[in-house]
């Protein structure tokens, strides 16, 4: 296990167990004409099986998996966002999430008047994020936009804000969600730097991401799930492995025949490091739309 | 405008400021509303949602907060002549558009207060999805904007009545923060609950539209309650003055109306008595409501 400080927790995920439920049918119209043909009303899966695990303050995790495997449903519960099933979950200290991009920006107001508001929902009050402001502003580069409406913000300008404002409410956990997904080489490169920064700190993240490369590079450890279930709890580079061996799988399931850049490394065992530094060009894009859908 | 952010300040529930290390908050399950109480702690941040709320609802409008003016004044236009002029009804009583108003300013902030929040959790759906905050934020920030909107039709209803000679007196101020008091708490217990319901089932919109419709109608804003006592039964009286809003609308006429007049005018017996009783009720279909609220809210992040 991880970390030499992991004498204190900051976050017990005990057997936490997530269903969800499917509803077909909403309207007493459509409850009918499916119970008349003999179908299902609602159907049940299970996002989280009993899945349990302790990070240590000073920790920063990677949660891995393919689409649907549950990563996003474990960190909304762990942002309290909704509660387990059964089992439970238990945090220490300040939690910021960026869940997403820029949840708490309202695109009728200013970037400035964002800042304020975005600040107070990630729990800052007036007086801290006055004295953050300058170096908020700084950070997201947004200039001269500052006092327009965010609606005519460029998407990358947008993620900057919202990230500029997370890092900055300096949370004892921070979870982010698929935010590096967007953004420009130079800002990524800039948010990384200030991740790993963070994670000098003795802060604790836990991060959701597709990039096995990227998560090579901030975490030190990753848990692995498939269909709800932890497969792999340990150092990120045999989970990041697993992810990019995962994927090639989905991907030959998906066309068998023609996967001309996957089939070149055989071999992918040794050469598993490499083959992922072409995941995030041709795999993150497409997958974070898929997950941003299952996910909800 | 600086005093609240002062209250809001650093407090020992903020444990973002404690430098991590020095002070171990301990562990603690996230997500775990305070309800209302959380609500308050965190003022701050609802009076960034309600001037959010209020931005936006005027974002782009020429008229701005304006609007607020001219919706009261529509509906006063439309009531006064119809039934005050063509139905006769300044003859009847005495400075009707002023007896009209007091009701109609409140009746309008029920509603208003009723349909804002039942859309609260819903229109919020992006925040309430991603970040965890106290979710009883939301209906109270509709409460507020509510409020904000009741302001000018009471400094209307204020300076006519002033004119017609309206003078500060205990029984007047009593009974408006009676009748105020009994509608926003009626109208924030009504609205936790449905604007939980109104996730799990979008029925529950129509449903109040409708209502609000009833409540209109069911006050006496547009007509002096002696006219149901004159025409209907004993026991459909009683069910009448039963309602909530119409002892609350009752009661600002007492404290705006009444004192402009020659004061012959009759009130139902015990009306201070009924107010209080209702407001007591009202307070307790509050705490149900939060009840309500805190069981359903726990699911709204995987139905939105």
């Amino acid at each position: 296990m991880p970390g030499p400080a992991d004498a204190r927790a900051a976050v017990v995920v005990d057997a936490v167990t997530k269903r969800f439920t499917l509803r077909h049918a909403r309207s007493i119209k459509n409850m009918t004409v499916r119970r008349l043909r003999g179908e299902k009303l609602r159907e049940r899966f299970v996002a989280l099986d009993a899945v349990s695990a302790t990070i240590a303050v000073g920790e920063s995790v990677a949660l891995l998996g393919v689409n649907g495997s549950g990563k996003s449903t474990l960190l909304k519960i762990i942002s309290g966002v909704m509660p387990p099933d059964t089992g439970s979950v238990r945090v220490r200290g300040r939690i910021a999430g960026l869940i997403e991009v820029g949840a708490g920006l309202h695109p009728d107001l200013t970037g400035r008047e964002n800042v304020f508001l975005n600040g107070a929902i990630l729990g800052m009050d007036r007086a801290e994020t006055l004295r953050k402001f300058d170096s908020i502003v700084e950070f997201a580069d947004i200039g001269r936009f500052l006092d327009q409406p965010v609606r005519f913000y460029s998407s990358g300008m947008f993620m900057r804000l919202a990230f500029s404002i997370a890092v900055h409410t300096d949370p004892d956990v921070f979870l982010i969600d698929e935010v590096l997904a967007v953004g420009d080489p130079l800002f990524r490169e800039k948010c990384i730097e200030r991740l790993r920064e963070y994670r000098r700190s003795g802060r604790t993240m836990v991060i959701v991401a597709h990039d096995a490369k990227l998560l090579r590079q901030i975490c030190t450890r990753g848990i692995f799930l498939e269909n709800g279930r932890v497969v792999w709890d340990g150092d990120i580079d045999t989970a990041a492995d697993l992810l990019v061996k995962k994927r090639q799988e989905r991907r030959g399931k998906a066309r068998p025949a023609a996967a001309p850049p996957t089939a070149a490394p055989p071999a992918s065992g040794s050469s598993a490091s490499g083959s992922s530094a072409s995941g995030p060009g041709a795999g993150p894009a497409p997958s974070a739309g898929a997950e941003a859908g299952t996910g909800r | 405008m600086t005093a609240g952010a002062g209250l809001a300040g650093p407090g020992p529930a903020d444990p973002g400021l404690v430098e991590p290390g020095l002070a171990d908050p301990g562990l603690v399950e996230p997500g775990r509303g305070g309800g209302l109480a959380e609500v308050v702690r965190r003022r701050y941040l609802l009076r960034l949602i309600v001037r959010r709320e209020l931005r936006a609802r005027y974002q782009g409008s020429l008229l701005g907060l304006g609007w607020s003016y001219v919706r009261p004044a529509a509906h006063f236009s439309v009531f006064f002549f119809v039934v005050g002029v063509f139905l006769g009804m300044n003859k009847n009583v005495q400075h009707f558009p002023i007896f009209m108003f007091s009701g109609l300013i409140l009746v309008s902030f029920f509603n208003e207060t009723l349909i804002n929040t039942t859309h609260s959790v819903i229109g919020n759906a992006p925040l309430v999805r991603k970040v965890y905050l106290p979710r009883e934020l939301f209906p109270v920030a509709s409460l507020l904007v509510s409020g904000v909107h009741l302001l000018p039709g009471l400094a209307i209803v204020l300076t006519v009545s002033i004119t017609w000679g309206w003078t500060p007196s205990v029984v007047a101020v009593g009974s408006a923060l009676l009748g105020f008091a009994l509608i926003a708490v009626l109208g924030i217990g009504l609205g936790l609950m449905c604007s939980a319901l109104h996730v799990f089932y979008r029925d529950t919109d129509k449903v109040v539209d409708i209502a609000t419709l009833f409540v209109t109608w069911s006050v006496p804003m547009i007509y002096p309650w002696t006219v149901v006592r004159d025409t209907a039964p004993g026991w459909a009286l009683d069910l009448y003055l039963a309602n909530p809003v119409a002892d609350a609308v009752l009661l600002f006429e007492r404290a705006f109306w009444w004192p402009t007049t020659d004061r012959t005018f009759l009130f139902p017996p015990h009306l201070t008595r009924d107010g209080l009783i209702s407001l007591a009720l009202a307070v307790l279909l509050l705490g149900a409501g939060q009840l309500v609220f805190a069981r359903l809210q726990r699911r709204f992040a995987e139905e939105l």
